[in-house]
């Protein structure tokens, strides 16, 4: 087998390009090395203007989400291996506005996640002195919904938010419905009317590859279906018992 | 081509091609899931006129399974049928996503939500399958 | 120039960041509070902390005992007035987090769970499973956006702290997206941009984790404190130099040598016990730990890998459930990052750098030598610390010094009058020229950043790791001072304005060298041994010389001058360390 691989990498620069094109670049194939090992050889060795996002190389931080070979992936835990022999071509988060190179902006994003009300509201001023008591089950019914790390993958495999950036998309659903499940909060009137409008959950239709591209296993569209029969319950429920205080 | 303002890059915006779901077989697959369910439609309508057949008389009976057995109309139905059996499987593998998976106190096995579905289904199929047979 | 001000600017948006905005756009909705981050908030290294919290919670327990494991812990350097009142506090911090929404573990009665963890005498370690920092950093964030007051400068890199008459005045930085610089004007600053791991080349920290704080403010006049004070995680991956949490060992996990024997027993850490013992063995503090570890790999008694030595943490007595509902992201890591899984395999570890117990020099209300300058979290040093930080206190520290540097900043803005915007603005446009001449529009230069860092790693490594002495300190000085000049003559090929990361990565190698020339010149003042300060040289501790915290100041030529402060001590008298006896 070969030592190296060749990196086809998205650039793009906005002072002086139209339209991304895909640079070649061969790095070692090394058995240990992630993606981001490779994009690393080649920012310090090959070509030091090659602009990309990474931080903690560690699976968390969710910065270094890109395409490989058209698959939305954490680059920082994908061996290079996986690719071997190659080429390896190397892109932007789809569905993104392309900032620079594998940059993309974010903004969208940001703002959809501060849309859905990602805190915990309390209707009453219920303070307790201590802890608020909350069940190993009660933790348990949210607490996979609460492990996305916001890298954006589900936003890149989405097709629906591809066709209608209006979509409030995967990741923030399902942090609204993360709060919703959680025992201590009493915000889901308030997010309800932000996510079950048409541009939120019904926008959806079941693609499902949010989930199967989510690395923490969050199961995004898991979140939004079930957030589909939360809206039916609470709209029936409005509309039995109108404007009425339970 | 895009100009660059000093400070004010423009970003540059993919657009989807109008064939984004030849991309990747998960996107067909998703694709021909949805299209299926035209499928669905023109067996619902074929049922309808099939019962309005039988309803009219022997003879418009005879005439409706004649066509049925043109060449053509074996064809289109073997298609819609696996179409059918396509939408079912997909939608009943949906299920999990839908439904609370949280029987038993923990999240339930995808294959163990969805296997009433496939129970029922089976069930009836073999219901009607005797029946036709003239067992029942 | 686009020019912007607030009333209180912070730089950083990590957790102690997050918690100061918090807390001040809770105590004063009418303060109008900016934080510049050069990452989205979430991206911020606290994410990447895993084991949990210490906040006393249990009816055995007691504030004075957390305080007697911090102090012992830090071997007496830490000040005991600002331990006792960060025990005190973190209990309450703990709650609040809880309110606003954080997944803490819980006990089957659905109250909050607790932990042993190492250093401590007691099981107070809260914890969300084992990516408690991931969970507090969220909870935060999204805390945060509930107030509308709180104005954020994403992606945004500071380069210069404005001093106007002796006042911090605001701050130069560049927005990566449009690569704008922009005068942002503050009455009041907080530090809080976290630890500068990456002047070492085997880290826990994250890329971002540069320093860049520690080196505004020491550039701008404020000192920089115990920063010979290096905490080494017992527990890395080889190669990638990943976090396995200490998490790991107080759930039970063992550290075996090659011989598949608990060594640990070897360097006064007590006997092995089949179930773990509060301040014992593998419940030591980090630096015992390390310095154990570096020991075996001395005696031969380590593997040999391709990364250098390593030793075994064994869980498997642990089993799949524990591992699964306590450990899951050190099963996820091990699977990932080394191929192994913890149910079955021992798991490869070395001693990694992890955590500056040094930083920029702060009172106990998180106010820097500075007026109009503080400074919390790891970029601080208050000091609670000392010469060794125990593992969950750091979760704490940038919950509890977070909300005080943000009263504290308040407390500045009521009482500051207006400066000399002219001067100021004069000041920001000399760093703009500076940032063209040097950076944007730089021609020539022959020096590659990457070489200049992985000079500046190796000589961090060999002269100032685990085990130090004079000569290869006085080295590492040297080739510090080498590393500086020839960082001046660094190829810059990227001009672009758009994200330019070549830009950003020449800055923070500026930062560095400037972090690890003070890290150096402390550790070479100080001629003792004392927590994860070992120096052959001087294998004792000696309280009557340095029972002290050293202040680095720098220098407009040559290395920076240290001073020493006394250590407030209250009602704890120096003593020896004592674990497992």
């Amino acid at each position: 087998m070969s030592d190296t691989i060749i990196l086809e990498v998205a650039r793009f620069n906005p002072e002086s390009d139209a339209e991304p094109s895909y640079e070649s670049f061969e790095v070692p194939l090394r058995p240990d090395w992630m993606v981001l090992d490779g994009l690393n050889h080649i920012k310090d060795q090959l070509d030091g203007s090659l602009a990309f996002r990474w931080s903690c190389r560690m699976g968390i931080c969710g910065s270094c989400g890109m395409m490989v070979n058209g698959v939305p992936t954490l680059t920082c835990e994908t061996l290079l291996m996986n690719y071997a022999p190659g080429p390896v071509r190397v892109g932007p988060l789809d569905h993104f506005p392309v900032v620079r190179d594998l940059v993309v902006d974010l903004d969208d994003f940001l703002a959809k996640l501060q849309k859905v009300r990602p805190w915990v509201v309390r209707k009453d001023d219920f303070k307790p002195a201590r802890e608020f008591i909350q069940s190993p089950a009660q933790l348990e019914s949210f607490h996979q919904f609460s492990l996305c790390i916001n890298c954006t993958l589900c936003y890149a495999a989405c097709p629906v938010y591809g066709l209608d950036p209006n979509f409030i998309g995967p990741a923030a659903i399902a942090l609204a419905h993360r709060y919703n499940l959680d025992s201590r909060d009493q915000g889901i009137e308030d997010r309800l009317d932000i996510v079950s409008r048409h541009e939120g959950i019904w926008d959806c239709t079941v693609v499902g590859e949010c989930s199967t591209v989510c690395p923490k296993h969050v199961d995004p569209s898991l979140a939004i279906q079930q957030y589909k029969l939360t809206a039916t319950k609470e709209w029936f429920k409005s509309f039995l018992l109108p404007r009425g205080k339970h | 081509m895009a100009q660059y303002t000093q400070f004010q890059p423009k970003a540059y915006r993919p657009r989807m091609s109008a064939y984004w779901y030849l991309d990747q077989w998960h996107y067909l697959r998703y694709a021909l899931r949805e299209s299926s369910s035209f499928f669905v439609a023109y067996f619902c309508v074929l049922t309808l006129v099939q019962l309005a057949a039988l309803g009219a008389g022997a003879g418009r009976y005879a005439h409706f399974e004649a066509l049925m057995r043109c060449p053509l109309m074996i064809i289109i139905n073997a298609v819609a049928l696996a179409f059918f059996l396509l939408h079912s499987i997909t939608w009943f593998n949906l299920v999990p996503r839908v439904a609370m998976r949280q029987m038993l106190g923990r999240p339930t096995p995808d294959m163990v939500s969805s296997a009433p579905n496939y129970m029922v289904w089976f069930g009836a199929t073999v219901i009607l399958a005797l029946f036709f047979l003239g067992v029942l | 120039m686009e020019t912007s001000s607030h009333d209180i600017l912070i730089i950083g948006g990590g957790g102690a960041g997050l918690r100061a905005a918090i807390e001040i756009a809770e105590l004063d909705p009418k303060v109008d509070v900016a934080m510049v981050s050069k990452v989205y908030p979430m991206r911020s290294h606290t994410v990447s902390a895993e084991g949990g919290a210490a906040g006393v919670a249990g009816k055995d327990d007691s504030v004075d005992e957390h305080c007697y494991d911090t102090i012992s812990g830090s071997d007496w350097l830490g000040d005991q007035d600002a331990i006792e009142f960060f025990c005190n506090e973190i209990p309450k911090e703990l709650l609040r987090l809880e309110h606003w929404g954080c997944p803490w573990s819980r006990e089957p009665d659905g109250r909050i769970a607790v932990r042993p963890f190492g250093g401590m005498k007691k099981m107070r370690t809260w914890f969300a499973a084992d990516k408690t920092g991931f969970h507090l950093l969220h909870t935060l964030f999204q805390t945060s956006l509930k107030y509308a007051t709180i104005a954020r400068y994403d992606e945004t890199f500071a380069t210069r702290l404005l001093v106007e008459d002796g006042a911090v005045r605001g701050v130069v930085a560049i927005e990566l997206r449009t690569g704008k610089i922009r005068a942002i004007q503050a009455k009041a600053v907080i530090i809080a941009t976290g630890g500068c791991g990456r002047v070492f080349p085997f880290t826990t920290n994250a890329n971002i984790c540069t320093g860049d704080g520690m080196a505004l403010a020491y550039r701008a006049g404020a000192p920089l404190k115990d920063m010979e004070m290096v905490q080494y995680h017992p527990t890395g991956l080889p190669f990638t130099g990943i976090l396995i949490t200490e998490a790991a060992r107080a759930e039970g996990g063992w550290l075996l040598n090659k011989d598949g024997y608990r060594f640990l027993q070897d360097y006064d850490l007590g006997k092995p016990t089949p179930t773990p013992v509060l301040r014992s063995m593998e419940l030591g503090p980090r630096d015992r730990v390390s310095q154990a570890i570096f020991g075996e790999f001395e005696k031969g008694r380590a593997f040999h890998g391709p990364y250098g030595d390593y030793v075994h943490l064994d869980l498997r007595h642990l089993g799949e459930h524990k591992i699964e509902t306590r450990l899951p992201m050190v099963r996820e890591l091990c699977l990932k990052y080394e191929n192994i899984d913890p149910v079955r395999e021992p798991i490869p570890i070395r001693p990694v750098q992890h955590y500056m117990m040094g930083g920029v020099h702060t009172d106990i209300n998180a106010r820097t030598s500075l007026n109009g300058l503080l400074a919390a979290g790891e970029a601080a040093c208050v000091s609670i610390n000392g010469a060794n930080r125990l593992g969950s206190n750091s979760l704490g520290e940038i919950l509890v010094f977070g909300a005080r540097a943000g009263r504290s900043a308040i407390e500045t803005v009521r009482a500051s009058g207006s400066g000399n915007e002219t001067a100021i603005l004069a000041q920001a446009r000399d760093e703009e020229r500076r940032l063209e001449e040097n950076f944007l529009h730089k021609t020539g230069g022959a020096e590659r950043i990457a070489k200049l860092r992985d000079e500046m790693q190796r000589a961090m490594e060999s002269g100032c790791g685990i085990y130090r002495e004079r000569n290869s300190l006085v080295a590492s000085a040297n080739k510090l001072r080498e590393l500086r000049e020839r960082a001046a003559n660094l190829a810059i090929d990227d001009h672009t304005r758009t994200f330019n990361t070549q830009l950003t990565a020449a800055l923070e190698l500026g930062y560095m060298l400037d972090v690890a020339e003070a890290i150096v010149h402390s550790a070479l003042d100080r001629e003792e041994s004392r927590g994860a300060h070992q120096r052959r040289d001087f294998p004792k501790r000696d309280d009557q010389k340095y029972l002290a915290h050293s202040v680095a100041h720098q220098a407009a030529e040559g290395p920076p001058r240290i001073e020493y402060h006394p250590v407030v001590i209250t009602r704890w008298p120096p003593g020896e360390r004592v674990y497992g006896r």
